[in-house]
């Protein structure tokens, strides 16, 4: 006869609810950035902004007025139009390139983690493959044979990105899969595209996303410094990198043409990192432990 | 009173979590003798690790210690680092419960058996390296000579724990605090371990204290046993007086709870219902009262203390204790 | 209590000569060799033996987690390893697995209600509130409250909660094995006691079979119906629980039952418990496996493989020199 003992059990149930550490202020400060930045990018064409390409030259490098509230550069542009127009091209490149690579790295990875076999080797063998291409000689011969444009740009920069959001999800997949909960799903008769979408794909997405964040950041300063070098977003068009570029030329007259882009620059990447780690550690779902 | 080796006093540790502070040890007081076996049972989370944390004055920095650690007449707290660490080694001594962890899985054993005898005791390296043979010798590795080249993951789990006892003996320490020393190991290889911790403390007259959640571990092979719930020590008695008459029903469950080799098999358990209280939220009554089948509304609402009301040497803290001719035995 | 005889005509699980390899570093390691086993319908088997004895390999193979090398797995008359694809997966739901660690076999994002759905959801049950009514039906069973636990996270949960979780996920198909492969031993002892007896009352409530895997012996006796001791990939002794307690007639499972620290200190412990300490599963002694720790070793036992003969009706011992000469 057992006499089962579980009502206390029941009884004394109270999990603790998860009680969230409190975002910081820093956190807060570069989400209120981040959404400034997209909404202006976003809205350019409807903000009361001067043309970015409407040239005055009476009034080169002037100094921020209530015409041009950030001044002008070596053309006589107005610097506040052309950062915003800027941030347009910036974000476009440094949000879609890395999404190819977190869809078809992803993808990749999850599938050469979990089947491994021959799949995983030839996988592995192409990632490295691409991992050891020089990238600016990818760009480079890109640019040259189809033409710069901000879609060549984001798909090379896409591609180049593929191997390291591969080995990301690979290696997250490898140690989730050796781990029992998915052990019991396979005992459970589960096929492999529900153990793929249902028990890994929640777990694999977070570290993928965290690092898709940090790949944002990592992009738009790869694309600041091809359009720098002259292999990114053909001129006229203004880009952080190519205003840093043509700055350049005047940092002992008028410093600001180059460093308010580069700030921005630094501004936007540093908050894509913070949301990228706050995210992360908030939605772990273990609470730190003692 | 001078002849005690370790005494403690008021003892508490308090760890801040972002749930409020966790006392995970609470007005502990215990005293060991030169030479003696305390040993200290619990499940886990009722702090006995960070009492012999507190103990070796090991606790994690962001830990509030309270209370006085004395031993050999030194408080502990009250040292600088510098005189722990000349204390760790000759005077105090630790097996954890994976010796990995307190392996350097880079050096070979032989480098760090004779870099502990030349640092604590000064010894030259050719006396170092001899004395390192006769102790993994001692505690039972076969080929001594051979295995001070190896490094730890070339040995297995039980000789790896022998390495870190030789290791924990190699100073002549007067205290070994073992945490544990035996629970990632093989039944043989416990038994055999137990034997090796036993006959090296009777041989060089050392003081142990013997850290584990299993009462068969410490039934043969300590003087006395404390019996920790929730942060505090609930029962203590010399260990034959303990199991003849345990007097805190908790003991008594946890003893009855053990599955029994003489019982037939398909025979229930008589478990414990329930499971131990959160310490983030700490109880105005006897911690154990939700679990206990004795308990009525003193129990719940005043912390019995820890006594010994008939003087017969075993302190319990309790309000109903079982009476003493029991049948605590099951 | 079952009947033996009459479960022994049709086991519900056979094993046959099953042989589990897998390399490790250029080397073949040999986890399970030439096992011979069978559970009838109803009954509890233990099987008992120190860690990296195989044990954990064999129960796994018998799910056809772990694809054999050689040899069959017989559940009701279907050799499971002749079974490949969609017949396999059909079949995996009438043979269930319970973990050692409760947390790390539960989706660390999935919350209890939908974890303990998921075999039904797999199945093909596609009615909600069917499903519902089943998932509350078995929370219950196990002692858990559906409308407190539902919507929590495992981690949320003590290991004891969450091995409760575990055992409703395997039992909410019905299965008619349940493999436990160490279910107790990442439990404290309070908590150990409270999930041994619900794996009897869900024994008894589901009409299932076991097997036990276990490294304490006491654990397993107090379950087990039969016993099957392994040493290296072998088996040692397999008989009926309390002969292999009372009687044991191989030299390792006595040494194994002289090793158990008994919480009594008027028995003194037993001091001198064979020397050394199983060899590398990588490279086994000739002959008998356990000679190379066995008091009675002799030529004999490093030339020979003892094969696994009757002692009595019920109780079988792969030794040259049993226990039961004297």
């Amino acid at each position: 006869m057992a006499v089962l003992e579980i009502e206390g059990d029941t009884a004394l149930v109270s999990p603790v609810r998860r009680r969230r550490s409190r975002p910081s202020g820093l956190f807060l400060v570069a989400l209120v950035w981040l959404a400034l930045i997209g909404l202006a990018a976003i809205l350019a064409d409807f903000l009361p902004l001067v043309s970015p390409t409407d040239m005055d030259f009476l009034g080169k490098r002037a100094p921020p007025s209530a015409e041009h509230l950030l001044g002008t550069d070596q053309l006589g542009r107005d610097m506040l139009s052309r950062l915003i127009y800027g941030a347009r091209i910036s974000l476009t490149v440094g949000l879609l390139a890395p999404a190819i690579g977190l869809v078809i790295g992803g993808a990749l990875g999850m599938l050469a983690g979990y089947f491994g076999g021959r799949f995983e080797v030839i996988t592995v063998g192409c990632v490295d493959v691409l991992l050891a291409f020089p990238p600016l000689v990818l760009a480079l011969a890109v640019t040259a044979y189809l033409g710069q444009s901000v879609l060549n740009l984001t798909l090379v920069i896409g591609v180049l990105s593929i191997p390291a959001f591969t080995r990301v999800a690979r290696a997250v997949t490898l140690s989730l899969s050796q781990r029992e909960f998915v052990v019991a799903a396979r005992t459970l008769g589960a096929t492999h595209t529900r153990i793929l979408m249902r028990e890994l794909l929640p777990n694999v997405a977070l570290p993928l996303l965290a690092f898709f964040l940090l790949g944002v950041a990592v992009t738009i300063v790869v694309e600041g410094a091809l359009s720098f070098l002259g292999l990114g977003v053909p001129p006229p068009a203004p880009s952080w990198g190519s205003m840093i570029g043509e700055g350049r030329e005047s940092l002992d007259i008028a410093p600001w043409l180059a460093f308010l882009p580069a700030a921005f620059m630094f501004a936007t990447v540093l908050a894509f990192n913070i949301v990228g780690d706050t995210l992360r550690a908030l939605t772990d779902p273990r609470p730190a432990t003692l | 009173m001078t002849s005690l080796l370790l005494s403690l006093e008021g003892v508490s540790v308090e760890l801040p979590t972002p749930r409020g502070a966790l006392r995970a040890v609470d007005r502990v007081d215990l005293t060991l003798m030169p030479g003696h076996t305390l040993g200290i049972v619990g499940e886990s989370g009722c702090g006995k690790t960070m009492l012999s944390r507190a103990i070796l004055q090991l606790l994690p920095k962001r830990a509030k210690l309270a209370g006085s650690v004395t031993f050999g007449g030194r408080d502990l707290a009250a040292l600088s680092p510098e005189a722990l660490r000349k204390l760790r080694g000759p005077e105090l001594a630790v097996v954890f419960q994976d010796p990995m962890t307190s392996l350097n899985p880079v050096l070979t054993i032989g480098t760090q058996l004779v870099e502990t005898l030349q640092a604590h005791l000064g010894m030259e390296r050719a006396a170092a390296r001899r004395r390192s043979v006769e102790l993994l010798a001692a505690v039972g590795i076969p080929a001594p000579e051979q295995r001070l080249r190896q490094y730890p993951h070339q040995l297995s789990g039980g000789m790896r724990q022998r390495v870190a006892i030789a290791i924990a003996l190699s100073c002549e320490p007067r205290l070994l605090v073992a945490d544990e020393p035996t629970t990632a190991l093989d039944v043989t290889v416990q038994a055999q371990i137990l034997d090796l911790l036993a006959r090296e403390q009777k041989r060089r007259h050392m003081a142990m204290i013997l850290i584990t959640h299993d009462l068969g571990v410490v039934a043969g092979r300590t003087d006395e046993v404390a019996v920790m719930y929730a942060g505090r020590v609930v029962e203590r008695a010399p260990t034959p007086k303990l199991f003849a008459h345990m007097r805190m029903p908790y003991t008594e469950a946890l003893l009855a709870a053990i599955p029994k080799l003489d019982s037939p098999p398909h025979t229930a358990l008589p478990a414990i219902a329930g499971r131990p209280p959160d310490p983030t939220r700490p109880m105005p009554g006897c911690s154990f009262a939700p679990r206990c089948r004795y308990a009525d509304d003193r129990c719940r609402e005043a912390k019995p203390p820890l006594i010994d009301p008939g003087r017969s040497g075993g302190l319990y803290a309790c309000w109903h204790p079982l009476a003493l001719p029991t049948g605590a035995r099951t | 209590m079952p009947d033996n005889a009459s479960n022994r005509a049709a086991p519900l699980l056979s094993v046959e000569q099953l042989t589990v390899e897998y390399p490790v570093s250029g080397r073949t390691l040999s986890a399970v060799n030439d096992v011979s086993l069978a559970v009838g319908r109803g009954e509890t088997l233990g099987l008992v033996g120190e860690s990296g004895c195989g044990k954990s390999t064999l129960g796994r193979a018998v799910l056809q987690l772990r694809r054999p090398t050689a040899g069959k797995v017989v559940f009701d008359g279907t050799d499971l390893t002749a079974l490949e694809g969609e017949a396999l997966r059909l079949m995996r739901k009438r043979l269930q697995l319970i973990f050692q660690d409760p947390i790390a076999s539960l989706n660390p994002r999935r919350c209890i209600g939908d974890i303990v759905a998921e075999p039904l959801i797999i199945t093909g049950i596609t009615d909600r509130a069917e499903r519902e009514r089943r998932v509350r039906e078995v929370l219950t069973a196990v002692g858990l409250d559906p409308d407190l636990v539902w919507r929590r996270l495992p981690h949320e949960f003590s290991g004891g909660q969450c091995q409760r979780v575990c055992i409703a996920r395997a039992l909410i198909l019905e299965p008619e094995l349940v493999v436990c492969d160490e279910p107790v031993s990442a439990l404290d002892v309070s908590i150990r006691a409270q999930i041994l007896n619900l794996l009897e009352e869900m024994k008894r409530r589901y009409g299932l079979t076991l097997l036990f895997i276990a490294h304490d012996l006491a654990v397993v006796k107090a379950v087990s119906d039969r016993i099957a001791v392994m040493y290296l990939g072998r088996l040692c002794e397999v008989g009926p629980t309390e002969q292999v307690f009372g009687r044991p007639a191989h030299p390792y499972t006595a040494l194994l039952l002289a090793a158990i620290p008994v919480p009594d200190p008027t028995v003194p412990p037993t001091t001198n418990v064979a020397a050394g300490e199983p060899p590398s599963p990588l490279d086994p002694p000739s002959g008998c496996r356990f000679r190379t720790r066995c008091p009675r070793a002799d030529g004999i036992c490093a030339k020979e493989v003892p094969d696994l003969r009757p002692t009595t009706s019920e109780q079988s011992v792969a030794c040259h020199h049993p226990l039961t000469d004297r």
